[in-house]
């Protein structure tokens, strides 16, 4: 099995993780996708040296993954090429910002060693999030539930789109590895001089397959309602999580928890 | 049950893929269209599913194909796609079954029944919970085949169905066409196939219909089917 082969599998593991069943797995959709945009607005809103405030929003995705039932590993071993992108963001605030802004005993830390923490827990935070709510509800029931929200079912589409499109791109370049590896014996990746052929091979034929794919929903009689992703009822429950959530998010984002707790033991 | 008249079609405007095509298939008939890779088998089916926009008039069940009847002629049509990977879209075969009906309004419990009852006729229950991506070829095309059959089709439309499987599980798929009621359209290169599934041939070449017929006759014609660049049946050949 090369290696995007295995890529492949992982992306049908989403698909096994949205298949088991918890606490999390069982709430309706809708009431999971407002907690995670209300949890990212919250994260987000938070100002650039706030890092002890939004410290604690690390409580939330650690309830969750012990709710459902997930391996934290699992998270951290999918998204291993997107969060080192998403962290390196903030990389260079420490050289911007030098004048110290707390002092850890003795020593200074600068205002930019601060912010690019806060920045790099932000994204943490939010990939997190995404990802929990991608595992526990799956991409179908998740647009089934867009839908219901009124999200244009041309947006939606294109969502779902993209999301099988991964799988089908990440099939094609399987098969064009391992093609051009059968024809260039002991050679550790792809030549520079071919990349850019590669890349255009691998995207036209990717269409292509996209192309067909979507074809075989149309002829299936997909349209934009999503019957096919059963979407239960919204119940109390629902509204309760919802509700309790936006309560705990605004609750931890108005109040310093973090540097009261803190200050109680420093006094 | 489908009617072409004087249909054309070309992607790009100086080269005409489908030259003024015409011709009439029966309810219940299994008709095999052959032709040399290139000739336009799979263009002339993309047509019928309304997929492609061409020259000429196109009917399904005397349903003129357009974009206003879609819905309605694709609902009696069935294609099982050369390439069962971009056939299968959801996690697991059930899914994938079960995706057709639901969204044609079937209740679960009917779709489900349904699915079931496909499954059960083709031998194939032991695949209804497996992973579309860890199930081997010919297990995939059988599916691809289950996955049409849950819709209820009036008209199987097939692309290349024994292509790329081994002489044990195209022998399975053979034996599934033969044994299916509906009205049957089969693209195949495969000469052999076509001679045990289908009544009556189309030869098509450089897209134009050059023969229509029986089977029987028109697939023991050596001369005609080399001067189209094919060879006879390997049964009907004399080895
Ligand atoms: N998307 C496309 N764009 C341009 N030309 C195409 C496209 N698809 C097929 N063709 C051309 O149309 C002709 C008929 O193709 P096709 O219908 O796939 O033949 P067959 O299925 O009989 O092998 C071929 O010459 C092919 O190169
Ligand atoms: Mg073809």
């Amino acid at each position: 099995m090369n290696k995007m082969q295995r890529a492949l599998r992982e992306l049908t593991e989403m698909d096994d993780l949205a298949a088991q069943d918890s606490v999390m797995h069982r709430l309706h959709p809708t009431a999971k996708l407002l907690s995670t945009i209300l949890y990212i607005a919250a994260v987000l809103s938070f100002g650039k040296y706030q890092l002890s405030g939004l410290a604690v929003f690390l409580l939330w995705p650690v309830l969750l993954f012990q709710l459902s039932g997930i391996p934290v590993h699992i998270c951290f071993y999918k998204l291993r090429f997107v969060l080192p992108l998403v962290m390196a963001v903030g990389l260079f605030n420490p050289f911007f910002d030098t004048a110290p802004l707390l002092y850890l005993g003795p020593v200074p830390v600068s205002g930019g060693v601060v912010s690019m923490l806060t920045l790099m827990l932000k994204g943490l935070l939010c990939l997190m999030a995404s990802f929990l709510l991608m595992a526990t509800t799956g991409i179908d029931r998740l647009c089934a539930s867009l839908r219901r929200l009124h999200v244009p079912g041309l947006l939606v589409t294109l969502l779902l789109l993209t999301y099988r499109y991964v799988g089908v791109m990440t099939e094609e370049l399987a098969v064009m590895t391992e093609a051009y590896q059968l024809r260039a014996p002991g050679q550790k990746g792809i030549a520079r001089a071919a990349w850019g052929s590669f890349l255009g091979q691998l995207l036209l034929r990717s269409m292509d397959r996209a192309q067909e794919l979507y074809s075989s929903m149309l002829l299936r009689g997909y349209h934009e309602h999503f019957h096919y992703a059963p979407v239960p009822a919204f119940s109390g429950k629902d509204a309760l999580y919802l509700l309790l959530c936006a309560a705990v998010f605004l609750l931890l984002r108005l109040v310093p928890l973090a540097q009261w707790l803190g200050g109680l033991v420093v006094r | 049950m489908i009617e072409f008249q004087h249909v054309s079609f070309a992607y790009e405007k100086e080269r005409p893929v489908l030259r003024d095509l015409s011709f009439k298939i029966e309810k219940g008939e299994s008709v095999g269209l052959i032709g040399a890779n290139g000739a336009g088998k799979s263009t002339l089916m993309k047509l019928l599913l309304g997929l492609l926009q061409g020259e000429g008039r196109i009917f399904v069940d005397g349903t003129p194909v357009e974009k206003s009847s879609l819905a309605e002629v694709r609902r009696k049509l069935g294609f099982v796609l050369q390439n069962s990977d971009n056939q299968m879209f959801m996690p697991t075969v059930y899914e994938d079954m079960i995706f057709g009906p639901l969204n044609y309004g079937l209740s679960r419990e009917e779709a489900e029944r349904r699915v079931d009852a496909v499954l059960e006729r083709l031998g194939l229950q032991e695949l209804k919970h497996r992973h579309n991506h860890r199930i081997s070829g010919g297990e995939k095309r059988m599916a691809a085949i289950a996955t049409v059959l849950a819709m209820d089709p009036e008209v199987i439309l097939m692309d290349e169905p024994s292509s790329a499987l081994d002489p044990c599980n195209r022998r399975v798929v053979i034996n599934t066409i033969r044994t299916l009621p509906q009205t049957k359209l089969i693209a195949s290169h495969d000469l052999d196939m076509i001679l045990d599934t289908c009544d009556r041939v189309l030869l098509m070449s450089g897209g134009v219909l050059v023969a229509d017929g029986p089977a029987q006759t028109l697939l023991r014609d050596r001369a005609l089917l080399e001067a189209h660049r094919m060879e006879l049946p390997f049964r009907l050949s004399g080895c």
